[in-house]
C-alpha cells in the first residue's frame, strides 16, 4: 500500500534593505518594506492563492483521499499577517478540511540548531504554539529549516514531543537503502523518520519546466506511472518541495497547476495507492530500519550539505557574529528579540554564498547585487543591532541600580547567563553522547521538560511582558539537569 | 597592426593593452608587424613581433596618387571637412604632453613621457624630397599626443599605408582612432580586410562635449572596417548607439592583464601596519572620477578616522582636488602621490588594502586587474568595462558616493570580506588572460579573411 506524502515548505523571508554604515546608529530600519510587500503580493497572486485554491478543490473532489502537509515558517506567517491576510485565511480553510497537516519548524526559518540550542528550543516552541493557535492542531511532525538534519536534531525533536521528523534521503547516508520506507533515527528510536525521495521531488520541483529534460513535458499520468512502478518496493513516497514550485519556480504557463490538478486522479487510479501525511505515516507504518546520521545534511545542492549557508568565510563570520550575541539577547526587550530572530533567517546567509554566483533559484532571488553586498549589509545591520543591545543592557542596569520594581530583571539576566552556559555545556555533552548511542535518558526526561515549558509559553503568548517569568521557567530544567548530572 | 603606443612608448592603457594582446597573439602563432609613429633607436626590439616605425617611410608618387582620391579626407567619408589643421588640447586622447608635464612639476620633457613629450616644439611638417630621380617623399613623425595631433595622425596614415604596401600580411588591425586613417588607407591600397579596435571612444574621453573631428574619424574608421572590436559590452553599446554602427559587425573582446613573472614582495612598514590604506590610481581627470573618490573618502573618514587615502596620478583636476582636500581639512589623511611609474606603481599596489576605480566612463580599465595581481581587493564603478568580467569585485555607481563609502568601510572593517574577495578573484583571474583574448581575435581574423 504505497502512499504519496506531499510536504510543501512555505517560507518568505524579511529581506534586508541596503543598510549602510551611515545608517548604523542613526536608524534601525533594517528591512526593505516595499520590496517585501511587493514580493509577497506577487507570491500571493502567482503562487499561494491559486495553489491553495487548487489544493482545496482537490481535497473536496477526492473527499479526503487527497492529503498533503505544509511546513510554514513563522516569518512567512508574520508576512502573511502583515501584507496578505487572505493567504493565511486560505491556509486556515485548508486546515479546516482535516486533510492537511501542518508541520512545525523553527519560527524564523533559522539555522539555530547549529549554533544555539537555547534559541532553537525557544523557536520551536513558539512556532508549535502558534501553529496550534492558528490551525487548531498541535503539530506532531517537525521539519528543520531546509531539511537540515542529523542525529542530534532527531534527539532534540523527540525531546520536544514530536512523533515524526522529515529529512533528505541523501544517498551518502542511505547507501543501498531506499528512501521509500519509514525509518527511525539512531538517536531517537521513538521517532518516525521520513526521507525525501530526491528523484521524484526533483522531477516536480526542479526539472518540471526544463525543456532540455528528456521527460519534458511531464504529464500527471507519466508521473503517476513512475510512482505505480514502485509498487513493490515502497511504503511511502515523500515528495517534499518548496511551495514556490507552483507559479513561481514554474510559471502557470508551464502547466504545473494542470499537472497537480490531474495528479491525484492519475495516482489514485491504481487502487493500491493513496495519499498520506507525515503524522498518519508515523502512525500507520512500521519503521524498517535505523538511520544513523552523524554529519549534518540538508536538501540543498548536489552535496546535500550546509555549504549553501556556511560555505565561505563571510557566511561563517556573519553567523558566528550573530550567535555570539545570543546569550545577551536572552533578557532583552521584545523589539530586539524580534529583530534577533529575524536576523537568523537562513536566507540572509544564502545571499552571501559565492557558490552559485550566477545560477541561484530564480524564484528566490537575492535582493543584493552580489554576495559581498549581502555580507556588507548584514554586518552593518548586526553592528547596529549590537549598539542597540548594548544600550538596552545599560538601560536595564541603570534601572536595576535605581532599585525599580524591575528588581527581577538583573536576576533573570544573571540566571539567563548561567542558564545559557549550562544549556551550552549540556548541549555539547549530549551531542557527544548522542553520537555514540541513542540517549534514553533524554527521551525519558523530555515529557517533563515539555510540560514544564508549555504553560510558560502560553502565558507568554497571553501577556507580552512575561519575559522574566519565562526565563525563570525555562532555566529550571537546564539547571536541574545539570545538578543531576553533577550528582 | 597599427598602433599609437607600445611599451615603453606609452602614456596610458592603450600601449599596455597592445603589448599584452600582441604578445599572446604571437604566442598563438600569429605574425605581427606593429607600426608605430616612431621608434627611438636606443630601444631594443621586442622579440615576438616586428616593430616598425612609420616615420621616414618613403612614399612614391604613384602611391601618393593612389592615396589621394575619395575614401578619406574631406570629400566622402569624413564629416566637417577634416583637413590638416592644428587642434587644441581638449581633443587629445589623454592629456596633452604640456599639461602632463606641467602636472608633473616641469620635469624634463624629453625623459618624462618618452616621445610623447617631443611634439611640444612646433611641428616641422617637412615633406622632404629624397633622391630627385625616384620622386619619393616622406614625413618625420613624433608620436605621442601633441597639439598638432590631427596633422600627425594624417601623416601617420599616409606613411603607415605606404609601409603596408611594402609588407606582406593578411589582416589590418588598427588600434584607436589615431590609426584609423592608416587602416582605411591601407585597406584601400592593399584590399586586405580591416579590423578596428575600440579601446576608448571620444564620448568616453570627453563626455558630451566631444571633438567632432575625432568622432568623425572614429565613425569613418568603424564604417570602413570589416569588423569592429570593442573592449567591453559597454563600449559596444556606445559604438552602436552613438556612432550608428551596424550591431552585427561589432564584437566584444575583453582585455586582460599580463602577469609579470617573479613579482617582488613589498612588506608593509611596521609603523603603518595598523592603518588601512585605500588607493586611487589613474589620471586625475573628469573621466576617472577622482572627485567621487574624495567625496567617498570624506564619508569614510567620518566613520573610520584612522583610514588613509592615496591618490596617485596627475591630471587637470589635481589642483582643484588638492584645494578641496584642504578645504575639507582631511589633508593629513588624504595624500597625493603624484604620477607613479614602474616599481613605484607596484609598491603602491602592494601597500594598499583596497583599490578604488570610480570612473565616470571607462571602456575597460586594466588597472583593477593589476591591483588584483597584488592581492588587493577592488571596488569598481559599474560604469566600467572591467566590471563585466569581474564578478568577484565590489561595485558601485560612481555617483553613489555613500554606497562607495559604505563598501570601503566594510572592506576596512571586515577582514573576512577582503579575504573572500581576493580568494575568489584569484580563481577568476585564471580565466582573464590575454591568451583568451588572442583566441577570440584569431577567430575574428580568420572570419574576415574568409569573407574576402
Amino acid at each position: 500500500m504505497p502512499a504519496l506524502c506531499f510536504c510543501y515548505e512555505v517560507h518568505e523571508p524579511y529581506q534586508l534593505r541596503r543598510y549602510t554604515v551611515f545608517d548604523m546608529g542613526q536608524n534601525s530600519i533594517y528591512e526593505d518594506d516595499d520590496h517585501n510587500c511587493e514580493a509577497l503580493l506577487r507570491a500571493a497572486r502567482l503562487c499561494y492563492l491559486p495553489a491553495n485554491e487548487l489544493m482545496l478543490r482537490l481535497i473536496r473532489r477526492y473527499d479526503g483521499a487527497f492529503r498533503l502537509s505544509f511546513s510554514i515558517s513563522g516569518v512567512a506567517l508574520d508576512l502573511f499577517e502583515q501584507y496578505t491576510p487572505e493567504v493565511l485565511e486560505s491556509f486556515t480553510a485548508l486546515a479546516r478540511t482535516g486533510c492537511v497537516e501542518f508541520v512545525a519548524e523553527t519560527a524564523p526559518h533559522s539555522l539555530a540548531f547549529l549554533y544555539s540550542r537555547q534559541d532553537f528550543d525557544r523557536q520551536v516552541r513558539e512556532q508549535s504554539a502558534r501553529l496550534e493557535h492558528l490551525f487548531g492542531v498541535k503539530p506532531v511532525t517537525f521539519k528543520n529549516t531546509e531539511c537540515v538534519y542529523n542525529n542530534d536534531l532527531a534527539a532534540a525533536v523527540a525531546g520536544h514531543g514530536f512523533r515524526a521528523v522529515l529529512a533528505e534521503g541523501a544517498d551518502h547516508v542511505l547507501g543501498w537503502r531506499s528512501a521509500n520506507y519509514l525509518y527511525r533515527p539512531a538517536s531517537a528510536p521513538g521517532l518516525a523518520l521520513l526521507l525525501r525521495n530526491a528523484g521524484l521531488s526533483g522531477d516536480v520541483g526542479l526539472r518540471f519546466s526544463d525543456h532540455s529534460w528528456p521527460a519534458w513535458p511531464l504529464r500527471a499520468e507519466t508521473f503517476a506511472a513512475w510512482c505505480h512502478g514502485l509498487e513493490g518496493s515502497a511504503d511511502i513516497l515523500n515528495i517534499f518541495n518548496d511551495y514556490h514550485v507552483f507559479g513561481l519556480r514554474h510559471d502557470k504557463k508551464s502547466g504545473i497547476f494542470d499537472f497537480m490538478e490531474a495528479l491525484p486522479g492519475a495516482l489514485l487510479a491504481h487502487e493500491e495507492f493513496s495519499f498520506t501525511t507525515p503524522a498518519l505515516a508515523a502512525e500507520n507504518l512500521r519503521p524498517v530500519g535505523e538511520v544513523d546520521v552523524l554529519q549534518f545534511m540538508s536538501w540543498e545542492d548536489e552535496g546535500r550539505d550546509l555549504t549553501a549557508w556556511l560555505g565561505n568565510d563571510m557566511q561563517k563570520d556573519a553567523i558566528h557574529a550573530l550567535y555570539a550575541m545570543g546569550p545577551r539577547t536572552a533578557a532583552c526587550n521584545s523589539a530586539l528579540r524580534r529583530d534577533f530572530d529575524r536576523l537568523q533567517t537562513a536566507d540572509h546567509f544564502r545571499h552571501m554564498s559565492t557558490k552559485w554566483f550566477s545560477n541561484e533559484a530564480p524564484d528566490r532571488p537575492s535582493p543584493f547585487a552580489s554576495p559581498y553586498d549581502a555580507y556588507i549589509t548584514y554586518m552593518n545591520v548586526l553592528a547596529d543591532f549590537e549598539l542597540r543591545l548594548k544600550a538596552d543592557e545599560s538601560a536595564r542596569a541603570t534601572a536595576a541600580a535605581a532599585g525599580k520594581p524591575a528588581d527581577a530583571a538583573p536576576v533573570a539576566k544573571a540566571r539567563g547567563r548561567v542558564g545559557a552556559d549550562a544549556a551550552l555545556n549540556n548541549n555539547t555533552k549530549s551531542a557527544v553522547k548522542n553520537a555514540g548511542s541513542p540517549a534514553p535518558r533524554r527521551g525519558g526526561k523530555s515529557p517533563a521538560e515539555i510540560q514544564d515549558a508549555n504553560p510558560a509559553d502560553t502565558r507568554a503568548a497571553g501577556s507580552k511582558k512575561t519575559g522574566t517569568t519565562r526565563a525563570n521557567q525555562e532555566k529550571k530544567p537546564a539547571t536541574l539537569r545539570k545538578s543531576r548530572k553533577n550528582a | 597592426m597599427f598602433g599609437w603606443e607600445f611599451p615603453p612608448h606609452i602614456s596610458g592603457g592603450l600601449g599596455t593593452a597592445c603589448f599584452g594582446m600582441t604578445q599572446a597573439l604571437a604566442r598563438k602563432g600569429a605574425e605581427i608587424i606593429f607600426v608605430l609613429p616612431r621608434i627611438d633607436s636606443d630601444v631594443e626590439q621586442e622579440g615576438f613581433l616586428r616593430l616598425r616605425p612609420a616615420s621616414g617611410t618613403p612614399i612614391t608618387e604613384d602611391l601618393a596618387r593612389r592615396m589621394e582620391p575619395t575614401q578619406y579626407e574631406h570629400k566622402v567619408v569624413w564629416p566637417g571637412g577634416v583637413r590638416c589643421m592644428p587642434v587644441d588640447s581638449p581633443l587629445m586622447p589623454y592629456l596633452t604632453p604640456h599639461e602632463y608635464v606641467r602636472a608633473l612639476g616641469r620635469h624634463d620633457v624629453h625623459e618624462s613621457a618618452g616621445p610623447a613629450g617631443l611634439s611640444v616644439p612646433p611641428a616641422p611638417a617637412a615633406s622632404k624630397m629624397r633622391g630627385p630621380r625616384r620622386k619619393t617623399f616622406t614625413y618625420t613623425l613624433h608620436g605621442g599626443y601633441g597639439p598638432d595631433l590631427m596633422r600627425e595622425v594624417l601623416r601617420y596614415g599616409r606613411l603607415a599605408a605606404a609601409l603596408a604596401a611594402r609588407e606582406n600580411f593578411d589582416v589590418i588591425h588598427a588600434h584607436d582612432w589615431m590609426t584609423y586613417p592608416a587602416g582605411m588607407l591601407a585597406k584601400n591600397i592593399t584590399g586586405k580586410p580591416l579590423v578596428v579596435h575600440i579601446h576608448a571612444t571620444e564620448y568616453d574621453r570627453s563626455g558630451d562635449s566631444i571633438n567632432e573631428q575625432v568622432a568623425g574619424v572614429e565613425r569613418a574608421g568603424m564604417l570602413a572596417a570589416d569588423v569592429v572590436v570593442a573592449v567591453s559590452r559597454l563600449t559596444r553599446k556606445t559604438v552602436i548607439e552613438r556612432y550608428g554602427i551596424p550591431p552585427e559587425k561589432v564584437l566584444v573582446v575583453h582585455n586582460a592583464v599580463a602577469r609579470h613573472e617573479a613579482r617582488r614582495r613589498y612588506p608593509v612598514p611596521p609603523r603603518i601596519r595598523h592603518e588601512k590604506r585605500v588607493l586611487f590610481l589613474g589620471r586625475v581627470t573628469f573621466q576617472k572620477g577622482p572627485e567621487y573618490f574624495m567625496e567617498a573618502a570624506r564619508l569614510v573618514l567620518q566613520k573610520i578616522p584612522e583610514a588613509r587615502f592615496f591618490m596617485a596620478g596627475s591630471g587637470d583636476m589635481l589642483p582643484r582636488l588638492i584645494r578641496r582636500a584642504g578645504q575639507l581639512r582631511m589633508g593629513s589623511r588624504f595624500h597625493f602621490a603624484g604620477f607613479l611609474r614602474g616599481e613605484e606603481v607596484d609598491r603602491m599596489f602592494a601597500l594598499s588594502d583596497l583599490y578604488v576605480m570610480p570612473s565616470v566612463s571607462e571602456p575597460f580599465g586594466i588597472t583593477p586587474l593589476e591591483a588584483m595581481l597584488y592581492d588587493v581587493p577592488v571596488l569598481l564603478s559599474r560604469q566600467s568595462g572591467v566590471s563585466e568580467v569581474l564578478e568577484h569585485a565590489l561595485k558601485a555607481d560612481f555617483w553613489d558616493t555613500r554606497d562607495m563609502a559604505d563598501k570601503i568601510c566594510a572592506v576596512l572593517r571586515y577582514p573576512c570580506l577582503a579575504a573572500e574577495l581576493v580568494k575568489n578573484c584569484h580563481e577568476e583571474m585564471k580565466s582573464i588572460r590575454w591568451e583568451n583574448a588572442a583566441d577570440q581575435l584569431l577567430v575574428i581574423y580568420r572570419n574576415v579573411q574568409g569573407g574576402h
